[in-house]
């Protein structure tokens, strides 16, 4: 460990703990907590949603993917992009129109019933701790790598970190923490992609000429088909991966921390462009990797090559470029899992706390006591798990996240806005078809089942042969509302014109 | 408790006749009339890389020099979104004016009574 990255990995502790400290004094309501009193602008939200999204898995695992597999590992920058337009389209205006803090709000507002709302966290927390454990320990082995420190500790610092930001600065301290990290994150990838553009003379017709030969896979580089050779596999994750963004919970909360539906559809327009030029950026990564750092070198470094951007920018600047780099990854990391606790706070503290338990009879000074336990029991709990699976093949449960998401969330909120029969059980039985068919099928699929030792969590063979189920979950998901619905024969049509309405014109009550 | 179930019924009917006047079915239609092909077109527009890409290899065709028809259609994708983006951009601020004036009714119903 040199003596630029500490300075720099201080230097973003340093001035995220001031963020903190002033964003403590803006946090005493729940409303704050929770939303930053709802008063970001459409830019900063915009940014946010950026620095909430773009995780580890974006930055560092795709740059290495692109090296090592070339078109193939593109396809996740698309998936991940093209979401947006279901995000703007379908959800983040009525969700601005209709929800408070959670996505059970927003349901609720139709079906007015604590099944609905239990169901509805309990989808949000099986997102939250999946996606936190990838995340952690991605982040734990990832810290290990830059820093040179034990896993254990690298977990450690992350999860205090988060816990110290969520707990004292609430929403105010997460949505600067993501601003920053995202300002951060795109001058690196920019920096990077110059240089990388420079050595190839500013064209990219000779860029790709010259990654013909640059590989060991030469033309087949350039080519689909390296990574994914399932075509049902390969259209079964790029439906997990547009769908799934739209029902992701900690993306969701970030559209509750704007004013209105018009504010919220501008940060969509702000993250859409940020994200865009990000992952376009991220073939300049991949590709500057390959070219000058060599697959031999990123497969040693790590095996999923999620050391391609950190080799690739020692290599272009030098030790400096490098710290600046594995610095802005810290940050990375450190923006995600925050939004991610907070979300499964709200879940915990708002949903099935303050609203199923106590029925929404809570004082504010309970409601916020309610949600700063919650951060402390969400943290805590996912660090320890990050601990115990430390050794275990996880990458998986990203797209595991965004199949849920895709497929539990995503169906219900469809539902809710568009389809007047729509009812109670309906509602409960999209979400449980949704989420129980991914889990299953994902626990006997080639991700946790693998005849080869240490390539999934058990050995033997896969039941089911598709690594992301969402091709089947999210159709099941859909079909689990329409006929939980119909069968149940019941009409609930009470809000539905207030919904209707409310959704659609942002009109609230004074 | 009986107050506010009454309250409820009163807001419910105010409610059904909003959503029926001329003013927001013309907000849902012109919404329909933008959203709906808007989605279908981005959908298919997207699956139709992941599929040409794994059922054929038309794709794998050199378009410009060394860059072949896949990279083409990946960044057509961002292209797709980004356009689609600022024409809905556009076109909401449409929409929000039409949103305003059923609000406004929607309120002076409330008053008149």
């Amino acid at each position: 460990m040199n003596t630029t990255v500490v300075i720099l990995f201080l230097l973003i502790v340093a001035s995220t703990l001031i963020i903190t400290y002033f964003a403590a004094k803006r946090t005493r309501t729940a409303n704050e907590f929770y939303t930053a009193g709802g008063g970001l602008t459409g830019w900063q939200n915009g940014l946010a949603i950026a620095g909430d999204y773009l995780s580890a898995a974006s930055f560092l695992g795709i740059a290495g993917s692109i090296a090592l597999t070339g078109f193939d590992g593109f396809f996740f920058s698309i998936g991940y992009l093209v979401a947006y337009l279901v995000v703007l389209f379908i959800v983040a205006e009525p969700l601005r129109n209709l929800g408070k803090y959670t996505l059970a709000d927003m349901i609720n507002a139709r079906f007015d019933a604590k099944k609905v709302r239990g169901v509805a966290a309990l989808s949000t927390i099986t997102i939250v701790i999946f996606y936190m454990i990838a995340q952690l320990v991605g982040a734990g082995a990832l810290i290990q790598l830059l820093f040179n420190i034990d896993y254990w500790l690298a977990v450690l610092i992350v999860g205090v970190m988060m816990t110290i930001y969520v707990l004292f600065g609430g929403m105010t301290a997460t949505s600067w923490v993501q601003i920053i990290k995202a300002v951060l994150l795109m001058a690196a990838t920019v920096v990077i992609s110059f240089i990388v553009l420079s050595k190839f003379n500013f064209n990219i017709a000779t860029m790709f000429t010259k990654m013909k030969t640059a590989t060991p896979l030469g033309e087949d580089f350039l080519n689909p088909g390296v990574k994914y050779k399932n075509p049902l596999d390969t259209i079964s994750l790029m439906t997990a991966l547009v769908l799934g963004t739209a029902g992701l919970p900690h993306i969701l909360m970030r559209f509750f921390t704007v004013k209105d539906a018009q504010t919220a559809r501008s940060s969509v327009m702000w993250a859409t462009w940020i994200v865009g030029i990000f992952y376009i950026l991220t073939v300049f990564l991949g590709f500057g990797a390959a070219a000058f750092v060599g697959s031999e070198k990123i497969v040693e470094a790590n095996e999923a090559g999620n050391m391609a951007a950190p080799l690739l920018a020692q290599v272009l600047g030098g030790d400096f470029l490098m710290s600046f780099v594995s610095a802005v990854a810290f940050a990375t990391i450190l923006a995600v899992v925050s939004g991610l606790v907070l979300s499964g706070a709200s879940a915990f503290a708002h949903d099935i706390y303050g609203q199923i338990i106590k029925k929404g009879k809570i004082t504010e000074r309970q409601q916020v006591l309610a949600a700063k336990y919650a951060s402390l029991g969400v943290a805590v709990l996912s660090i320890l798990l990050a601990l115990f699976a430390q050794n275990m093949n996880v990458a998986f449960l990203v797209s595991l996240a965004f199949c849920i998401a895709g497929s539990a969330n995503l169906p219900v909120i469809v539902y809710t806005i568009f389809w007047k029969r729509f009812n109670t059980a309906g509602a409960i039985s999209a979400m449980l078809s949704g989420l129980i068919s991914a889990l299953v099928l994902v626990s006997i699929s080639p991700s946790v089942f693998s005849p080869t030792e240490g390539a999934a969590i058990f050995v033997g063979n896969p039941i089911f042969p598709l690594t992301n189920p969402a091709i089947i979950s999210v159709p099941l998901g859909f079909l689990g509302g329409y006929l939980g619905t119909v069968l149940s024969g019941k009409t609930d049509f009470v809000h539905y014109a207030e919904v209707k309405f409310r959704a659609n014109t942002g009109y609230r009550d004074k | 408790m009986n107050h506010a179930e009454q309250k409820v019924e009163v807001e419910k009917t105010k409610f059904e006749r909003i959503i029926e006047t001329g003013k927001f079915k013309e907000l849902m239609d012109q919404k329909k009339k933008f959203l709906v092909p808007c989605t279908v077109f981005f959908l298919l527009f997207y699956f139709a890389l992941p599929i040409m890409t794994s059922y054929t290899k038309l794709l794998h065709q050199p378009a410009f020099g060394d860059i072949n028809w896949a990279w083409i259609f990946a960044f057509a994708q961002f292209i797709m979104t980004w356009t689609l983006v600022t024409i809905y951009m556009k076109k909401s601020s449409k929409f929000d004016k039409l949103a305003a004036d059923v609000t406004e009714e929607f309120v002076k119903q409330g008053e008149s009574k």
